[in-house]
């Protein structure tokens, strides 16, 4: 029997793209599904009544929800081939415990940038949003990746943000090579892998989409 | 292996610390439990944790790991000899992460809420409990398929997610004089909340409410003693 796999995701989603490179290294097929995130659809809903949110992996009619619970899924599902995750328990709780501070962490600390006034909240949103990568960097240290010599489970949480740094940057008015150039390396060395540059969304599209969701919430 | 090979700091009160006590219990390792001082962090463990530089952290030889439920899918890959704590279907797996992670991040986030609210936002809190609550009885019907507990015939890893709030489940109980866990509408879960506490794994590290309950007015004129926030 053939699997049945479903994406419901939204393009510019930084935890949807996850799954997406996830999938793509695993080869697995699937059926994407563009979700209108202003207008949630009765699918979406149905599958995710919980927290209403993609991406939302349905996999022969069953739904998985949040995007590091599916990378997981995914990975010890099609566990022949391309493991995501490493083997060694150690290792393991250790990407694990860094993907969770992206997840804690980097998601906040950006919204903050972008959804702040100028001003003092707009420089102490930017103080922790720097504090936050700088702690990243000090954990990636002289390694190509977060994961060591290849890509793993720590850059597939953290490289989708990438595209949305130059509308966090631009919102913010900072340049971010200039405060964290170690990210930035790390970032353009993930990008040389064909299924990241595939993945990643153009930021000038995600630019605008930060501009209305910023007029949205009356920012501008 | 020698008992000081495996180490958890915490703190007794903290459902957090709970969480790799039971699972090491269930695994039969013996471990030092290393109390850290109420009010102050140790050199251990702002050296083992220095990013979060929260209990619990298990201290494995020499390595540090951290995050409550990061260190219990650790004990269940390295322990094997013992009981799983995990299921071993990675669908079963994946709903049992979920609603652990819906736990962490919803349902006791709105228990914290009501400890410091009043008036309305304390009623929203407590609706928010109470619905959640409700999720998680279907959620054990489903795990459970008639078993004892959310991972089936033995402790599992949502049954330490949840079940380690539940000294506290009972001192907010007491100090909101409502009644949460309820005959009447969640039912499994009063009955899974009772075999949970009586079981063994569990039996050593679940405080006593009456113990909790005292601590919690610590920690409250402690929380009270803080200048208050800026309006």
């Amino acid at each position: 029997m053939a699997d049945e796999v479903v994406l419901l995701d939204f393009w510019a989603s930084m935890f949807g793209m996850r799954v997406r490179i996830a999938l793509a290294e695993k080869g697995i097929k699937y059926e994407y599904k563009e979700q209108d995130v202003f207008n949630k659809g009765p699918q979406l809903l149905q599958t995710n009544p919980i927290h209403k949110k993609v991406p939302v992996l349905i996999h022969n009619g069953k739904p998985v929800c949040e995007s590091l619970i599916i990378i997981q899924y995914i990975d010890e599902v099609w566990k022949d081939k391309s493991p995501l995750l490493p083997s060694d328990p150690y290792q393991r709780a250790h990407a694990k415990f860094w993907a969770d501070f992206v997840d804690k962490k980097v998601y906040q600390v950006s919204k903050r940038v972008w959804t702040s006034t100028k001003g003092e909240e707009r420089e102490a949103a930017k103080k922790d949003y720097f504090e936050t990568f700088k702690i990243l960097e000090g954990e990636l240290g002289d390694k190509p990746y977060f994961g060591g010599e290849t890509f793993g489970f720590v850059d597939l949480s953290l490289i989708p943000f990438y595209s949305w740094f130059y509308a966090i940057e631009t919102f913010g008015e900072f340049n971010l090579e200039a405060e964290c150039p170690k990210i930035i390396a790390w970032a353009k060395r993930c990008l040389h892998k064909e299924i990241v540059a595939k993945t990643l969304q153009d930021e000038k599209k995600v630019y605008e989409l930060v501009g209305q969701l910023r007029k949205l919430q009356g920012l501008e | 292996m020698a008992k000081n090979d495996v180490k958890v700091l915490g703190a007794w009160p903290s459902p957090y610390v709970m969480r790799p006590r039971i699972a090491l219990n269930i695994k039969s390792v013996n471990y030092e439990f290393l109390e850290e001082t109420f009010g102050s962090k140790s050199e251990l463990l702002l050296q083992s944790n220095p990013v979060h530089k929260k209990i619990p952290v298990l201290i494995h030889g020499d390595k540090p790991i951290c995050e409550s439920m990061i260190i219990v899918e650790y004990i269940d890959e390295v322990w094997t000899s013992g009981p799983s704590i995990l299921p071993s279907d990675p669908y079963d797996r994946a709903i049992q992460r979920f609603w652990a992670a819906y736990v962490d991040e919803k349902w006791f986030a709105a228990m914290r809420g009501l400890r410091s609210a009043q008036g309305e936002e304390r009623k929203a809190f407590l609706d928010q409990v109470t619905e959640g609550l409700a999720l998680l009885e279907e959620a054990f019907g489903k795990c459970s398929k008639g078993k004892a507990f959310f991972g089936g015939d033995r402790i599992g890893l949502l049954d330490i997610a949840f079940g380690s709030f539940l000294g506290w489940l009972k001192v907010t109980e007491k100090v909101n004089g409502v009644k949460l866990l309820d005959e009447a509408k969640t039912p499994g879960l009063v009955k899974w909340a009772e075999r949970f506490c009586a079981d063994a794994a569990v039996k050593s590290v679940m405080p006593e409410t009456e113990k909790l309950l005292e601590f919690s007015k610590v920690l409250a004129a402690k929380m009270k003693g803080a200048p208050p926030p800026k309006n």
